[in-house]
């Protein structure tokens, strides 16, 4: 099976719509960009960058947000959002709940605010009246403890092993299978070892909480600036190393159109990121700098068949072999793209919660990666080349050199 | 088969029974499936994000060691000046690195000046701007540096040695790189990080001090009872006495105390926690001097009992019991002050494993809970063999048989990876997955970028062995290229990175090179088998 070949499409004769529509594009990103930070008084910035706490909580039903809400007023926390979120397994649930907090200002300690936070919640949603200590939020010794001590099971030899491997299982169920939060007990009695004889000393000394922290983060004003500060510089050193390389294999203005094409590509994501509010965190930057040497290598790959072509094609004029270059390399250009497109898609859909902003990030910068290969750094090549007519001898001349 | 193939492909084989046996035949060959699975587990270490667990970052204040260093050289500069009889108006910390000398007699400033160049080597003397016979000690740079660097390590050392005495499984305690000031503290699988930050943070500056004066119910009261002038070497310290002064509430009584201690933390030979004898139900620290400080200890004892002398606990500047010493007291002690079980355990942890040199102030803290990461495991590795599965069904739609080829390419590819990690030790984090997931992306670009330039070829009407051969050969630059161009940015990612970010370039780096050795040397063995066993002129599925 073959798809695209054969194509024969003038791509430098419309480089000036590629033009306006990355204008377009880049316009509509930064206006919400402009709208986030300037009208809102708001910041683009996740956690990592931004510093304050976050804390990441799964509930057995539907999370009480008001309730919730009402707790943290009345702790004097009236500035924290609460955020519902999907739950990863099943996308009609909705039973994850991240509480956020500003940083904290003054001489409080860094954790006052996750404290407090806590304390809200074991407060209102933690015991029963019971007052039975919470199974979802028992750690595995103590656990192992309390089994040992109750011995249901009447095991007589290696009681404490035996017992601490079922308290490994049983928490391992609770954190695995149920997500941290069982809402019965009867849910645990296909874990192996586990008796009727245990879940009734289970029931009998447990309460089930109706809620399990996920994830909790902290991060203070000086680490924010810092990891801020860290990922600009990584992400400069690398375009920087991008341009000397290809600098060095081609020439400077290939070099450089290949970078402001990626460079292109990260505003333009930015602003998408911005359209769609999701955050820059530090996996965020991982995923941009995906989408940079994804779109790099897309350009490569264009740039060297044109290489190879100023060899071949001795008479032709740069915009001619240009165009010829991009069809030639099409058919690899929209295989690869769109199977990587799909790759990230299927990330985005079954990656999780924890993933979807990095998959979101790739999904765009996937599609805005292979359009600025022949859209922004094809045209700029021969752009350049039309102002400077003649130096397209010496790019022919010392690449057939090298390459010879 | 010819020979060079041969060898080819015994290479081939033996890569990849070392990966398969790296990953999953070490500890001990699998007999059965649990086996495998448990020999992953072991063999590929998830990092905290996907494992679960407590990530601290700490600052260590620094200048509080600069700071005491001031301290110590401004006592003993008196000292020496007294002894040498010349005088001086003032002498005063400026701030943690200066030191201020106003007013030294104009005669003696030659034997001034010989005194701080021979005896004070860390510091640099220079006249005072504007003050007639003042002088401004700065300490040096270079001291200043290694007093840092000292106080990290102690910092280091003595945080390790904590967390080690609370028995935690395999804690990361090193420097964070980012900043010269910072430590980083990971304890996988610790949900709740509350007892370990104390553990951590607890100063354990013990002091055993004779009691001067006191108590008083506050600092003003103290001044007050001396004129508004302490007496010389003495210093003012609050305690948590609970009934030394009626009426007042606890930790609110003031000492005077010596500034000079008998006896400090360095001197403990043990440390333990007990019950109260006295207090049932409290716990109580009891420990045992080193030999030479209980030679100091018995006959100051001695001489203070026969005068009803008395003598504080003090733990970070905070008197914890003071009480008048009956006898002599040869080489044991105890710290009482109401703790619990576990208070009075990690004291005597905190106690044994030796004080901190400066106070630590947490800067970040993360927990993921166990949960979360099995989510964050399952459904990046679905998603991972998901698209997998999607890309490797096309690719062999749409090749054919050289699909298949492919697939094998990948699938070695992953399994190189996989090995490396392993071998290498290497911490797989959630971008690490997202790392593999670019790694199978350029897998894929790669072999396309092979089987498009050997179609094109094919149509330009060449047989199908010189027509593998020009595309491997076309392809070949510019699959260097571009993998160089990745390689180049992931190296400075993860020179210039933090965590996550260096995670992400590990996995990329090795896949890459993985990829550059199966989509061209693995790929092209087995098209060289597939043509060595073909008809010259046949088709090539593809």
């Amino acid at each position: 099976m073959e798809l695209f070949h054969g194509v024969n499409v003038d791509w430098m004769g419309k480089a000036k719509y590629f033009v306006a529509l990355s204008l377009l594009l880049l316009a509509v990103g930064w206006l919400s960009v402009y709208r986030t930070i300037v009208v809102k008084h708001s910041t683009l910035y996740g956690i990592d960058f931004r510093g304050g706490t976050l804390v990441y909580v799964r509930f057995a039903g539907k999370p009480p947000i008001d309730q919730i809400r009402k707790g943290l007023q009345q702790a004097g926390l009236p500035n924290s959002t609460i955020q519902g979120i999907s739950d990863t397994r099943n996308i009609s649930s909705q039973n994850d709940v991240v509480i956020g907090l500003e940083q904290a200002q003054g001489n409080e300690s860094l954790d006052a605010g996750k404290q407090k936070i806590l304390d809200v919640l074991h407060a209102t949603f933690g015991t029963d009246s019971s007052g039975k200590p919470d199974f979802n939020s028992v750690t595995q010794p103590t656990l192992a403890a309390d089994l040992t001590r109750k011995d249901s099971l009447l095991l007589g030899t290696n009681a404490g092993d035996r017992y601490n491997q079922l308290a490994s299982r049983l928490t391992s169920a609770r954190d695995t299978d149920h997500s941290g939060v069982v809402t019965s007990f009867d849910e645990l009695k296909n874990v192996e070892g586990v008796t009727p004889a245990v879940i009734s000393s289970l029931a009998g000394d447990y309460s089930l909480g109706n809620f399990a922290v996920r994830d909790a983060e902290i991060v203070g004003p000086k680490v924010g600036a810092q990891l801020r500060r860290q990922a600009f510089f990584a992400t400069l050193y690398a375009l920087g190393g991008m341009l000397v390389y290809i600098a060095f294999r081609f020439e400077w203005v290939y070099g450089a159109a290949a970078v402001i094409a990626v460079f292109h590509d990260v505003l333009i994501t930015l602003g998408f990121f911005s359209l769609f509010h999701y955050e820059i965190s530090l996996t965020v930057i991982a995923a941009l700098l995906t989408l940079v040497g994804y779109s790099m290598n897309d350009t490569i790959v264009i740039f060297d068949r044109v290489r190879e072509n100023l060899r071949l094609m001795r008479r032709e004029s740069l915009t001619d072999i240009v165009n010829k270059s991009i069809n030639q390399t099409l058919s690899r250009t929209i295989l690869t793209s769109g199977l990587t497109f799909l790759t990230v898609l299927v990330l985005y859909v079954m990656g999780g919660e924890v993933l979807r902003a990095f998959s979101f990030a790739m999904v765009v910068g996937v599609v805005v990666g292979t359009y600025s290969s022949f859209g922004i750094a094809a045209p700029i090549v021969v752009l350049w080349n039309k102002y400077n007519g003649g130096q397209a001898a010496t790019v022919r001349g010392r690449s057939a050199a090298r390459i010879a | 088969m010819n020979s060079p193939l041969k060898w080819k492909f015994a290479f081939i084989l033996a890569v990849l029974l070392v990966c398969i046996f790296g990953v999953i035949g070490v500890p001990t060959l699998p007999t059965s499936w649990a086996q495998v699975k448990d020999n992953l587990a072991k063999r590929i270490q998830l990092g905290l994000d996907l494992k679960g667990g407590s990530h601290l970052v700490l600052q260590v204040q620094l200048e509080e060691a600069i700071g005491q260093r001031c301290d110590e050289a401004v006592d003993d500069l008196t000292k020496q000046l007294h002894a040498k009889n010349i005088g001086a108006g003032e002498i005063r910390r400026v701030d943690d690195t200066h030191i201020m000398v106003r007013d030294v007699d104009s005669n003696a400033s030659g034997g001034f000046g010989d005194l701080v160049s021979n005896q004070f080597t860390e510091w640099a003397m220079a006249p005072a701007a504007g003050e007639a016979n003042g002088y401004l000690l700065t300490m040096k740079p270079s001291v200043v540096a290694d007093l840092r660097q000292a106080a990290m390590n102690q910092t280091l050392e003595t945080i390790t040695r904590r967390i080690n005495a609370l028995g935690l499984t395999e804690p990361t305690i090193a420097f964070t790189g980012r900043s010269d000031d910072e430590i980083l503290v990971q304890l996988p699988g610790v949900g709740d990080p509350t007892g370990a930050k104390s553990v951590i943070q607890a100063g354990g500056q013990l002091q055993l001090v004779r009691v001067a004066d006191g108590p008083y119910p506050s600092e003003a009261e103290a001044l007050a009872q001396h004129g508004g002038v302490l007496p010389a070497g003495t210093t003012i310290v609050p305690g948590k006495n609970e009934s030394a002064v009626a009426g007042q509430p606890a930790g609110q009584v003031f000492y005077i105390l010596d500034r000079a201690p008998i006896v400090t933390g360095q001197d403990l030979r043990s440390a333990d926690a007990n019950s109260s004898t006295e207090y049932p139900g409290q716990y109580e620290v009891d420990f045992k001097l080193s030999t030479a400080a209980a030679a100091r200890f018995g006959p100051f004892t001695e001489a203070q009992a026969a005068i009803g002398g008395r003598m504080a606990v003090v733990l970070d500047r905070q008197v914890y019991e003071a009480a008048t010493i009956q006898s002599r007291i040869e080489d044991s002690g105890r710290i009482t002050g109401g703790f619990s079980q576990e208070s009075a355990q990690n004291l005597a942890l905190v106690l044994r494993a030796g004080a901190l040199p400066a106070s630590i102030k947490y800067l970040e803290e993360r927990t993921v809970g166990p949960s979360l990461g099995a989510d964050s495991i399952r459904e990046g590795v679905r998603a991972s063999v998901g698209s997998m599965i999607v890309v490797m069904i096309f690719l062999v739609f749409y090749y054919r048989l050289s699909g298949v080829n492919a697939v094998v390419a990948l699938v070695l590819n992953l399994v190189i990876l996989v090995a490396f990690l392993a071998y290498a030790g290497a911490v797989l984090t959630l971008p690490g997955i997202a790392g593999v997931i670019l790694t199978i992306g350029m897998g894929v670009d790669s072999n396309v970028l092979v089987f498009e330039r050997i179609r094109e070829e094919l149509r330009s009407g060449k047989v199908p062995a010189p027509a593998v051969d020009t595309g491997f050969d076309r392809a070949f630059l510019t699959i260097i290229d571009t993998h160089v161009t990745t390689v180049v940015s992931a190296i400075f990612l993860f020179l210039f990175g933090t965590g996550p970010v260096r995670g992400f370039a590990v996995t990329l780096v090795i896949g890459l090179i993985a990829n550059v050795f199966t989509s061209i040397y693995v790929s092209r063995a087995i098209f060289d088998f597939h043509l060595s066993r073909m008809d010259r002129q046949a088709q090539l599925s593809i």
